[in-house]
């Protein structure tokens, strides 16, 4: 395995970015100059600057602090989503490998049902069915995501269940489950590691994209405040013009550290996926 | 797997459909169960739904009487069936809100998504494969580089934000543009563009994978140490083996552009199926979700079908792994 030392580096870079976003993402509401839902008719589509750094909607909401409000939304959301698929997607993929015959059948067989659902089809059947509200559309996304988890975890449990270290294993008297947390889940980390980076800007702009769609959420998140400035793109750019920088941003970064994580993890590039 | 008659014939592309089309049996069941489970399941009342969106203060005895003219107070695998036979039938229901029938509704609003999608993957596929092909044989080169990092650019751009910046330089600046669909051509530029921007992005990455990893082939070394002009090993030999990838990408974006215009109909007021749907979401319309979320099932794994299908023609090799399995 021949990782260069700078493409560790940026790696190194790009993550410690993206962990100081995260967290700044958990309490920046609390950083905001003003109440992100205050609504002031008197200081209404105001241009930024001045007291309004990015201006303020049609409401005389100011736009930065919904942007610092709606960080924790998109962002937040974003990791949810990631971590609610991969956890699921592995104790699918891992039940169904590891026990194979007529459970496995079954699972991969409802995997194929979940699969037959075109992009984000499945997610506007799961909000439609919720109805609107940020912690539906987290829940939307990951309905669809976890499918590729459970077959990626689950490709690796077939191959690495015939390893001599896991019949060893087996014949010293290990458990099943002592087998799997101790062998078989250690050695399948990386791929899902990989697979989840390159999930998360998915994740943001589904998010993001079905608050558009007002299928999510309807307070501070950037996608609904796309949706709301649109309108009044023509006299207020700005309402529509920093939200979308801000999706634009964090999608830059998140794509970046996916290629990233792929190429330390998996220099072979055989975890090159044709969705992400 | 499927046993296939011997009558079927022994012509194994056929075998392999007629296998196929018995294994998407299964899968089609479990989505229209999915979906009607998902609807079932729905915190909210259909029938109160249905009553307030046209209007009325439903009283519980109006409520209750509805439920069973509707047949919604059965066992719930009756009321599936029912509904599953119906819908085979091709009578998907009539929407809550305007009591329109909804094979309707999904006829009239097919051929605008249509359009959209066709156009924004033929404007894809016009840009991507060339430029694909051009990053990877002048791998490392400065072209590469600036191609490189526009698709990476595109690729990090959702189609929402990208058509709400051509609307406001195309159509708000410029006035090049109507700001709302007509039935004119001009005014599906803007939207395919934009679909077709962050595909285009996304796609020149793909192409460019597939077309190297093909030139690191042996072949390709033999083509050359054979005197072969590069252009002719590029187009006759790299580019047929790089197709299988190419068609592959192609039809699945096909498949994410069946919902995944909804946004853009939205921002461009076109009535196609994401703004149906999309709507009816909002309305809580179920029967019409329904018809929308199976239909578009429907349609996807028939796309993938016939992109395994083109295999068969695309690469002779294909048809080994048809004959067993």
């Amino acid at each position: 395995m021949n990782v260069s030392p700078g493409t560790k580096r940026k790696l190194t870079v790009l993550l410690t970015i993206f962990i100081l976003l995260c967290i700044f993402s958990l309490f920046s509401g609390k950083l905001a100059p003003h109440d992100a839902e205050f609504v002031d008719l008197s200081a209404t589509k105001q241009p930024p600057g001045g007291e309004y750094p990015l201006g303020t909607d049609g409401l005389g909401r100011c736009i930065w602090s919904r942007i610092l409000a709606g960080a924790s939304s998109s962002i937040f959301a974003s990791l949810v989503i990631v971590v609610l698929s991969m956890a699921f997607g592995c104790a699918v993929g891992i039940v169904s490998g590891y026990s194979g015959g007529v459970v496995d059948e079954v699972i991969m067989r409802i995997v194929d049902v979940f699969l037959a659902f075109p992009g984000i089809v499945l997610s506007i059947a799961v909000a439609g069915m919720l109805g609107p509200g940020l912690k539906n559309g987290v829940l939307a996304l990951a309905a669809t995501g976890w499918t590729q988890y459970a077959r990626l975890i689950r490709s690796y449990v077939l191959s690495l269940r015939q390893e001599n270290f896991v019949k060893a294993a087996r014949l010293n008297g290990q458990s099943g489950i002592s087998i799997l947390i101790r062998h078989i889940f250690p050695n399948a980390i990386r791929p899902v590691v990989v697979t989840g980076t390159l999930h998360l800007s998915g994740a943001m702009l589904g998010i993001s994209g079905l608050s558009f769609l007002g299928l999510s959420s309807s307070s501070a998140e950037w996608g609904s405040m796309l949706s709301e400035g649109r309108s009044l793109m023509q006299k207020c750019p700005w309402m529509v013009l920093y939200p979308a920088l801000a999706i634009f941003l964090v999608t830059i970064l998140f794509n970046l550290l996916g290629d990233s994580v792929r190429d330390v993890l998996d220099p072979s590039g055989k975890n090159r996926t044709l969705n992400n | 797997m499927a046993r296939i008659p011997k009558w079927l014939g022994q012509h194994t592309v056929v075998r392999y459909v007629v296998r196929r089309l018995l294994t998407l049996i299964p899968v089609l069941l479990g989505v229209t169960l999915l979906t009607y489970a998902l609807m079932y399941l729905s915190p909210k009342d259909p029938v109160e739904m249905m009553l307030q969106a046209q209007g009325t203060a439903p009283s519980r005895e109006v409520v209750e009487a509805m439920r069973r003219q509707l047949g919604l107070d059965r066992p719930f695998v009756i009321q599936y069936l029912d509904w599953l036979w119906r819908f085979v039938r091709g009578d998907m229901d009539v929407s809550y809100v305007d009591g329109a029938s909804v094979a309707g509704k999904l006829i009239t609003a097919l051929p605008n998504t249509l359009k959209l999608a066709v156009s924004s993957v033929v404007v894809t596929a016009i840009f991507s494969v060339p430029l694909g092909i051009l990053t990877a044989v002048y791998q490392g080169k400065a072209v590469d580089g600036i191609i490189r990092f526009l698709s990476f650019i595109g690729n990090s751009l959702p189609n929402y934000i990208v058509s709400l910046g051509l609307l406001y330089f195309f159509a708000l600046k410029l006035g090049w543009f109507p700001i709302l669909s007509s039935r004119s051509l001009i005014s599906l530029v803007l939207p395919t563009l934009a679909l077709a921007i962050p595909m285009t992005g996304k796609y020149i990455r793909q192409v460019r994978a597939a077309v190297l990893e093909q030139l690191h082939r042996p072949y390709v070394d033999g083509g050359v140490s054979r005197g072969l002009k590069t252009r002719t090993i590029l187009f006759r030999d790299v580019l047929r083996n790089a197709m299988i990838t190419i068609v592959t990408l192609m039809s699945m974006s096909v498949g994410s552009l069946l919902g995944g215009t909804a946004a853009i109909e939205m921002i461009f007021v076109l009535p196609g199926l994401g703004y149906m749907v999309t709507n009816a979401v909002t309305a809580r319309d179920y029967p019409v979700i329904q018809g929308f979320v199976v239909w578009m099932s429907v349609i996807y794994v028939v796309i993938n079908l016939l992109t395994d299908i083109s295999y068969y023609y695309m690469d002779p090799r294909v048809s080994v792994g048809m004959g067993v399995e």
